[in-house]
């Protein structure tokens, strides 16, 4: 962490996003309020409304027309960024894969909360981990400044050449949204040289009457996806690359793609994402006076999935736990799936056990992870336990 | 042909498909009976009739045969005939 | 040489109406104009990649986000200062019915965009279905004439009227078959400093089935039986009806058309016939449209 404190600030996390948007410059911000993200966009138009951020505040009829907005800003030439969460996000789920397939690079943060039915208010990842196949960049930010860092550098990563490719910066409803925490807010002015102004080589243009999004056949479709799943294999360097730029103009590093905790003689790593990290050192602390060796290893890039990063970083793990906010109803859950198969494709035959934790909101304790980490001693003596859901009140079933 | 991410497209590139291919009858045009009041042209589906020298014309690599041109004739100087391909 | 804002080479059907009214939108709003289409024939047949009829430049989304794209690239441009005309060209379907949500959204917001919608009642796209613009007793895929069915059992949705609630402060209505009248329309509708919307009766050969020649015959006879009016409204007031010269009983228009032909095999249906007539006497009266 830097040491500068000059710009330090107890605020709201809602509103230190905000002061990061307005830092990234957007010409269009185009918005539908849903709970928990109100306070990011409430924040964002008080901005317009002041005259302290140039950018134009659309009012919009849904997520979906948020963010399909959006697709004719940058078609246009214009930064665009919208927010949202949960059931909003459900309903851009359509527009999530057309702005990617047409490589617009705009970037959103999500508030994660739950998916109803039944409805709920609260935080988990089901919302964005649900879309983790759209092909936009996610990168999960473990508290308020990693969010704030994270945002600009969204930017950064998204409208490169080589990537072009949207990204969602998730971070957890409420938790992260509604806390009132010390940040430090970005500096106009170095924003401005870290992220230089949106140039597309391509805009609508009547002087060059170009044709957007022509509808490709059997015999060019395939290209087209696998020219996303390039740019976000090229994106796993420059994601690294521009956390270290970020490091050099602004003090601050989490690690790129990956980040970990106690990781390199850890025998027990628990894998997990977003802001539970910050109980999960905890847990290590209180877990390590005792003499276990747990470590931590923090998804920050989850799209692309950093598969390289993650063998090399989790090679010497006796037994791997993944605890994530997320089930795949009918399977296990995004994470634990995707973490088993890029080791079952290597040489790597860790044991890998799977929670779901955190769910609709609820606390993950202390507790909770002894019993993760109980379950992984138990694993590591052959006795592994299938996928299941952490702290299940099995009496009101 | 290489494809550009995003699906772009160059303007106007459908001239190099030839719709004439799915042509069956073709608009014989009489030129006496023309008045030139343009319906045919304003008309076509393809875009495909143009004044050439004072005469319509059409443009048989892209004419489907549709014969809009020869019911909105109001001189009936056009005649749809069956074409030997 | 041609000057045509949309290129030959596109793959509509022999006799489809839907590229003369698109080249007659093109030819009235000139080059230094952007389209946004949403998913339908137009898009499907003018841009099968890597080839593109648009000369203009043209932008695709989805199905039901047309008007919320528009207003993306009008709020860019005028933040640009520049001075380029949006227009939207897009079928019932996603007019009438799924991109209804995006619609009122654009026109509530009063984007200075024109929407022009081709209008041929049914969603051909997809191979003919029903859709909220196809008129009373239409036979459509999804709402087939048979002993239990006269074909589709609704009227026709009022979209106009839909957009004159939003305030929507040039509205109008048009036909393939009157061009002088469309491109006037079009160019009126570039002059307003707000949402425009401008629906064109385009027929289908496909979908309403007849001979392809008899494509603006069709149209005009629609206009000539009284069944689609062509209207003018600025501010909320109707300022423009286009007057009748030679009213045509409505059978004309039906009978060449396979998508009514159950109308006049089935002796049940002579009520439905009739109920078809009065909604065209109705808009002879109300419009004033013979004089």
């Amino acid at each position: 962490m830097s040491n500068n404190t000059a710009n330090m600030k107890v605020v709201e996390g809602s509103y230190a996003i905000a002061h990061a948007v307005m830092c990234c410059r957007p010409d269009v911000i185009s918005a539908y309020p849903i709970t928990p993200q109100t306070h990011i966009v409430e924040n964002l138009s008080q901005m317009v409304a002041n005259g302290e951020l140039d950018s134009e505040f659309l009012t919009v009829d849904s997520e979906f027309s948020a963010l399909s907005v959006l697709v004719g800003v940058c078609a246009a030439g214009g930064r665009g960024y919208s927010s949202t969460t949960s059931q909003g996000l459900a309903l851009m789920y359509e527009v999530l894969y057309n702005v990617s397939g047409l490589r617009m690079p705009l970037v959103m943060n999500v508030a994660n909360r739950a998916m109803g039915a039944p409805l709920n208010i609260w935080n988990d990842q089901q919302d964005s981990i649900g879309a983790r196949d759209v092909g936009w960049i996610q990168i999960y930010a473990e508290n308020v400044q990693e969010a704030v860092d994270a945002t600009l550098q969204a930017y950064k990563i998204a409208e490169d050449r080589d990537i072009r490719t949207p990204v969602m910066v998730c971070m957890d409803g409420f938790v992260l949204t509604h806390v009132y925490e010390p940040v430090e807010l970005l500096d106009k002015e170095k924003a401005r040289e870290f992220l230089p102004d949106f140039k597309p080589e391509h805009i609508l243009d009547p002087a060059r009457p170009m044709t957007f999004g022509a509808f490709a056949d059997p015999s060019t479709y395939t290209e087209f996806r696998y020219q996303q799943f390039e740019a976000q294999l090229k994106a796993l360097p420059k994601i690294e690359e521009v956390a270290r730029q970020f490091e050099e103009s602004f003090g601050r590093y989490y690690g790129g793609l990956i980040d970990g905790y106690f990781l390199d003689d850890a025998e027990i790593v628990i894998v997990t994402l977003g802001s539970v990290v910050g109980t999960v050192k905890d847990a290590i602390d209180a877990m390590r006076s005792e003499g276990k060796k747990v470590g931590l290893l923090k998804i920050r890039s989850y799209r692309p999935f950093p598969v390289q990063a993650l063998r090399k970083a989790l090679k010497d793990a006796a037994v791997i736990a993944v605890m994530e906010k997320d089930v795949a109803i009918g399977g296990e859950a995004g994470l634990v799936t995707d973490l088993k198969a890029a080791f079952y494709s290597s040489s790597i035959r860790t044991p890998i056990i799977g929670f779901a934790a955190g769910l609709g909101g609820r606390d993950i304790t202390i507790k909770d992870i002894r019993k993760i980490v109980e379950k992984a001693e138990a694993a590591r003596k052959g006795d592994l336990s299938e996928f299941e859901f952490l702290a299940l009140r099995k009496e009101i079933l | 042909m290489v494809i550009k991410a995003g699906s772009l497209v160059d303007p106007c590139s459908t001239r190099i498909t030839k719709t004439g291919a799915w042509r069956t009858f073709v608009p014989v045009f009489d030129h006496e009976k023309c008045i030139k009041c343009s319906l045919c042209e304003i008309y076509c589906p393809e875009g495909c009739i143009h004044q050439e020298e004072g005469l319509f014309i059409p443009d048989l690599d892209y004419c489907k045969g549709c014969s809009v041109c020869a019911n909105e004739c109001p001189r009936m100087a056009i005649t749809m005939v069956l074409e030997e391909k | 040489m041609d000057n045509s804002l949309l290129a030959p080479g596109h793959r509509a059907c022999a006799g489809c109406a839907m590229p003369t009214t698109i080249r007659l939108v093109l030819d009235a709003a000139g080059p230094n104009t952007i389209v946004v289409s949403p998913t339908g024939c137009l898009e499907v047949t003018t841009t099968p990649f890597p080839e593109s009829a648009w000369c203009v430049p043209w932008l695709h989304s989805l199905f039901e986000n047309q008007s919320a794209v528009a207003s993306g690239v009008e709020v860019m441009l005028k933040r640009r200062g520049k001075d380029t005309n949006v227009v939207i060209i897009g079928g019932d379907g996603s007019t009438f019915d799924i991109g209804m949500g995006s619609n009122s959204g654009m026109f509530e917001r009063g984007h200075k965009i024109l929407y022009v919608c081709y209008d041929n009642e049914a969603y051909m796209n997809t191979g003919v279905q029903r859709s909220g613009s196809t008129p009373f007793c239409v036979h459509t895929t999804t709402t087939p004439s048979g002993s239990q069915s006269q074909g589709n059992p609704r009227p026709k949705k009022d979209m106009p009227a839909i957009a004159l609630a939003h305030k929507v402060p040039y509205v109008a209505t048009a036909s393939v078959a009157y061009p002088v009248d469309l491109r006037r329309k079009v160019k009126r509708a570039l002059e307003i400093n707000g949402p425009s919307y401008l629906q064109v009766n385009a027929p289908c050969i496909t979908g309403w089935t007849f001979d392809a020649g008899t494509m603006i015959e069709l149209a005009r006879l629609a206009v000539e039986s009284g069944l689609w009016p062509l209207l003018e409204y600025e501010n909320g007031k109707l300022v423009g009806v286009k007057k009748i010269r030679r009213p045509k009983p409505v059978e004309e228009y039906l009978k060449l058309q396979g998508r009514y032909k159950h109308l006049f095999k089935k002796t049940e249906c002579a009520d439905m016939l009739s109920q078809i007539k009065d909604m065209a006497e109705d808009n002879m009266a109300r419009y004033g449209l013979v004089d």
